[in-house]
């Protein structure tokens, strides 16, 4: 019995996407969450849990969809959960501003027979289109019950908590409202239902109408499903004769939504022009989109990373002065700290500034339904290179840092576009980069020195735009197209500040986890290859030893040991090339590590060192935030590898021409 | 007159007739609302010509051209 104490009722929340599921989730959870991800894939998976009346319910959200296929992985993780997992409760949120298009997942969940409490969220835009519900009828036709709720004002909510608390207590098996297809289509649905009835295993498993629905639309997976079956040939020999298919599925549920809203819904009449349609006609018009797009973009990278900024040095300041308290790193024990732990720390958490910042701007967007205007704007571009609309963001915030950019790749739907927006994005010149840019430049360039740097930024680009090519082409697994452009454009909204905040804090988390763990530790790798064997100069030291080991493989690069070493701690972070370059050269202060590059490059190799340094790797909490993006080593490891061959290739071509333009010179 | 959806201007109106193309692309265009019979207008295309935004079943939704042209239309 759900009513006794120990038993928790378990509900799952679905809908379509820009209905408000996530403010209902807040709504209903509070903080009690848990984010994590599906299992063996890297979608989210959030989970929560609420005490009404005494009863506990843990609640699922389950991914944002618009119907139930298989085909689509988003899709497949809800109707899989519906049907193997069983939730006491499923609860539909439907858009009432939007509800004919909504409904026809009401309808794909009705007939997946499960037990459904219908929230009609956004009451309050559906009043400002002139809406008048006839709640009661409408669940009386629909079969279930329908709350109106408007997440935003928490209003609904606790009618919304004890409708589902009821629902558990009654829990249907089977309903007494059925949504009628017409005649014809009903006695099909019959005669397949009848054959698998007829199979204890099949009607036992899956509920029999929506098994026999599916197989007349010729569900391939759900095919699949049946091939073990004693009465297969028979039920595949019902369905081949008959003449439907998924689109008359499809246009009869069209058709009962137009009956069910004609007798529950009054004021739906001609479209009006709304508030939104206006704000459109500027973010959308033709000359001035693109003007406004690059003002929001510019404030959005701002924000995020300049605005930012100051918290970095201060947590940096922070850590330094932790890990000055034991004294000088006289010891191996003191340098640990000092220099292991507090400056391996020092160059991570930093991230979470930029990380947080730009998390709250992508909310923003993301909450008042710029994003996917932006998505609609730069399409055209991006699809040319092989790329989706919604690549253009990630793409962009990668100039200010690699990390929360391929964070924000989560908004890309398709796993291969979002593939390889993640694998190319370290291409994108971050700022930590630009310190060893100004270093080298300056030192080699004179007043040629912004030309220098900026060709490093063009270079990026460049190069990011042919990977993507390539990979379209070549690689197995990101071959193909980038997915169809099929989004809604929903209408603007005023953005909650809780849910900008709750969803900053979500992506925050997913870092901290990673900088406590992974991180820490590769940063301790890097501190006891410096360190050790304790008390010698880092020429000698493991590190040291690597870069004399590395020194034959970079020379015909022009690059020395020491240049060597300065890249591989600049995996820890890129800035902190230019202190190695001052600790081998045994030199302090800006002027004097600058005069001591000149003497140790000429140009070329000047111009060499900086695109390595743009391409050979991200720094180690860009990559360990790969891994955890990807959910892949494999692909982890791809990076590592084909960036660090580009890099080779690319700088022994700027060698080898600059060689040969000098020499002629 | 017959048209597809990608031949159509902005502000034109039609009835949608079928929906053709790869599985795929068939099946989430069926699952937006685009179905035999759906009236559907053209609102605006992108700045930079691609992709369209269309209206349909009160909300707005936006296709490639690509994907618009596998939707035939009445006009």
């Amino acid at each position: 019995m759900a009513g006794e104490k120990e038993t928790v009722i378990r509900v799952a929340l679905i809908g379509n996407p820009n209905v408000g599921k996530t403010a209902i989730f807040n709504n209903l959870t509070g903080s009690r969450q848990h984010v994590g991800n599906w299992p063996g894939v890297t979608v989210e998976k959030k989970t929560g849990r609420c005490t009404h009346r005494e009863i506990e319910m843990e609640i699922v959200d389950l991914p944002g969809t618009y119907s139930l296929e298989a085909d689509a992985i988003d899709e497949r993780i809800a109707r899989d959960y519906i049907i193997d997992e069983k939730p006491d409760v499923v609860v539909d949120i439907v858009d009432a501003s939007n509800i004919e298009r909504n409904l026809y997942l009401t309808l794909l969940l009705l007939e997946l027979g499960a037990n459904v409490v219908v929230a009609l969220n956004k009451m309050d835009i559906a009043a400002s289109k002139n809406y008048e519900f006839d709640i009661e009828e409408l669940s009386l036709l629909l079969g279930v019950p329908v709350i109106p709720t408007v997440a935003t004002t928490q209003s609904g909510m606790g009618e919304l908590r004890d409708a589902i608390l009821s629902a558990a207590v009654r829990r249907e098996k089977h309903r007494k409202v059925t949504i009628g297809y017409s005649d014809d289509i009903e006695a099909r649905i019959k005669e397949v239902e009848e054959l698998i009835l007829t199979d204890t295993y099949l009607a036992n498993t899956y509920p029999p109408r929506w098994l026999a629905i599916k197989l007349l639309e010729k569900d391939e997976s759900v095919m699949d499903r049946i091939s073990s079956s004693p009465k297969r040939d028979q039920i595949l020999e019902v369905t081949r004769r008959v003449e439907v298919n998924a689109d008359t599925f499809a246009e009869e549920r069209y058709r009962a939504i137009d009956r069910i809203l004609h007798a529950s819904l009054a004021g739906r009449r001609d479209h009006a022009l709304t508030t939104s349609d206006l704000l459109d006609r500027v973010f959308l018009h033709k000359r001035l989109g693109i003007p406004v797009f690059l003002i929001l973009m510019w404030a959005t990278f701002q924000f995020a990373f300049t605005v930012s900024e100051p918290f970095m040095v201060m947590l940096e300041r922070v850590f330094g002065w932790l890990g000055g308290l034991l004294g000088d790193p006289t010891t191996p024990l003191i340098s640990l700290w000092a220099d292991g732990i507090c400056g391996g720390l020092g160059f991570v958490l930093v991230f979470i500034f930029p990380i947080m910042f730009l998390f709250i701007a992508l909310a923003i967007l993301e909450d008042s339904g710029y994003l996917p205007r932006a998505a609609f704007v730069m399409d055209r571009l991006m699809y040319r290179i092989g790329l989706h609309g919604r690549s253009f963001i990630p793409m962009l915030m990668g100039f200010g840092c690699n990390l929360p950019a391929i964070m924000a790749t989560r908004s890309i739907g398709d796993e291969k576009d979002r593939l390889i927006t993640i694998l190319i994005n370290p291409l994108m010149s971050c700022g930590a980069r630009l310190p060893v840019y100004v270093l080298i430049a300056g030192a080699l360039f004179g007043t040629y020195a912004g030309s220098a740097i900026f060709s490093m930024y063009v270079l990026g680009i460049v190069l990011a735009i042919l990977m993507a090519l390539l990979f379209r082409r070549f690689i197995p697994g990101l071959r193909g197209k980038p997915a169809p452009f099929i989004m809604e454009l929903p209408p603007y909204a005023r953005p909650a500040i809780k849910s900008v905040l709750l969803y900053m804090w979500s992506r925050a988390v997913v870092f901290l986890k990673k900088a406590g763990t992974i991180l820490l530790g590769g940063a301790l790798v890097l501190w006891f290859m410096a360190s050790f064997p304790w008390g010698r100069e880092i020429e000698s030291s493991y590190a040291g030893i690597l870069g004399h080991t590395l020194e034959p493989l970079l020379a015909p690069l022009g690059f020395d040991w020491m240049a060597a070493i300065a890249l591989f701690f600049g995996f820890l972070a890129k800035e902190i090339v230019v202190e190695t370059f001052g600790i081998l050269y045994g030199v302090g202060g800006e002027d004097a590590i600058t005069g001591a590059v000149a003497a140790h490059m000429t140009p070329v190799t000047g111009l060499a060192f900086m695109a390595f340094t743009l391409i050979y790797l991200p720094c180690l909490a860009t990559l360990g935030m790969v891994k955890a993006e990807t959910g892949s080593w494999k692909w982890t490891g791809f990076m590592v590898l084909y960036q660090l061959v580009l890099a080779y290739v690319v700088a022994g071509i700027i060698v080898l021409t600059g060689n040969l333009i000098t020499g002629v010179l | 007159m017959k048209k597809t959806l990608s031949d159509m201007q902005p502000g034109e109106k039609g009835t949608v007739l079928s929906v053709s193309g790869d599985n795929t692309v068939q099946r989430r265009i069926r699952d937006m609302g685009i179905v035999r019979g759906t009236e559907i207008e053209v609102v605006r295309r992108a700045p930079f010509g691609d992709p369209v935004e269309f209206r349909l079943k009160g909300y707005n939704l936006s296709l490639r051209r690509e994907e618009a042209a596998c939707v035939s239309v009445e006009v």
